[in-house]
């Protein structure tokens, strides 16, 4: 009888379960499509302005303004956090067939919520500094730099907009790997 | 030694809610003023959004944690507060990285795009963030520690 129900209960549990990793490799496989987008873009966000700034006689003096990325810390966090879980999401799904253990699975849950932090805390910070270089801040006299260097603010755009895509998806993943550990705590009940 | 769990998971809730008043009252009374050639300069949290984000994101937690003192801890609803336990401690970290890319601006200044650091002439109000941050960062590790504390119970339901 317990073994009747116990086998039902795989079974009936196993298309469910099936469901939920594909999901989660799906999720897993969107979320390192962002994340590796926001970085390369942000990585390779450049912009050269040449102004003339006087003129001697009439040799024009030009002078050339460059705005990129390293010049922000904010910037350079936002690369690195993204790269380093777009790198994480790779590995995790190159090495899935070593990860069938509980114990492993738990581990890259928890690595999970880490990455997914690092991304957040990453498009929080270049958002802020975007939002301070298309406004400015009048109290500070720190004047908004995107309307000389609009390519550079739309780059920087689109790439936080893919990182923010990136953490959705990240905790959408975070979320359905929990669900998918509970449920194997019902299957692995009955092993 | 289940008791001690209880107890322990009951500090880092008071905690959480003591920290995340601290961060929003500090912030919300950084104010400093200075005068330059005549001209009266003006430091207040509201004028960087970032900082008025830090603000509502702890005022929410701090809410929240009130709240969720007074639920108890076997009934259906402690379920869907794991949920938000994790939603807010994402939160109170997009806050403190938001407020903290602001801080370092305002210290360091950015001489690339002509923006020079303000906490030389408001030290005051410097000071307020910096007080501020510190709490923000305590309440980020203690809603950590509250969410690592939900997945242990979520694995293992057996353990009380």
């Amino acid at each position: 009888m317990a073994d009747e129900n116990g086998k039902q209960t795989e079974t009936e549990s196993r298309p469910w379960h099936q469901t939920v990793t594909l999901l989660l490799v799906s999720l897993r496989l969107a979320a390192l499509v962002a994340t590796s987008t926001a970085a390369g873009l942000m990585a390779f966000n450049k912009e050269t302005k040449t102004v003339t700034v006087a003129v001697v006689g009439t040799n024009p003096i030009l002078q050339s303004f460059t705005a990129a990325f390293q010049q922000t810390p904010a910037f350079v966090y936002f690369v690195l956090a993204n790269a380093i879980a777009s790198l994480y999401n790779l590995l995790a799904m190159l090495l899935r067939p070593c990860l069938k253990n509980r114990g492993r699975q738990v581990l890259v849950h928890l690595l999970d919520m880490v990455v997914f932090a690092l991304v957040v805390t990453g498009a929080a910070a270049a958002a802020s500094m975007a939002e301070l270089g298309k406004n400015g801040n009048k109290y500070a006299r720190w004047n908004p730099i995107c309307d000389r260097f609009e390519a550079f603010c739309i780059r920087g755009g689109v790439a936080l907009v893919a990182a923010f895509i990136g953490a959705v998806l990240l905790l959408l993943m975070n979320a359905l790997s929990v669900v998918g550990l509970t449920c194997k705590n019902v299957t692995s009940n009955n092993n | 030694m289940a008791k001690v769990w209880r107890v322990f998971f009951l500090l880092l809730r008071l905690l959480a809610v003591a920290a995340t008043l601290c961060a929003v009252v500090i912030m919300a009374t950084s104010h400093d003023s200075t005068t330059v050639f005549g001209i009266t300069l003006e430091a207040k949290f509201q004028h960087t959004p970032a900082l008025v984000f830090f603000v509502v994101a702890n005022g929410i937690a701090f809410i929240y944690s009130l709240i969720v003192l007074f639920i108890p801890s076997t009934s259906l609803l402690s379920r869907s507060i794991i949920v938000f336990d994790v939603i807010l401690a994402m939160l109170l970290t997009a806050a403190i990285a938001a407020a903290g890319a602001m801080a370092q601006l305002g210290k360091k200044g950015n001489s690339h795009a002509g923006w020079f650091p303000i906490c030389d002439r408001v030290p005051n109000f410097c000071d307020h963030v910096m007080g501020a941050m510190i709490c923000g960062c305590v309440a980020v590790i203690t809603f950590l520690l509250i969410v690592l504390y939900d997945i242990h119970q979520v694995l293992s339901p057996k353990f009380p």
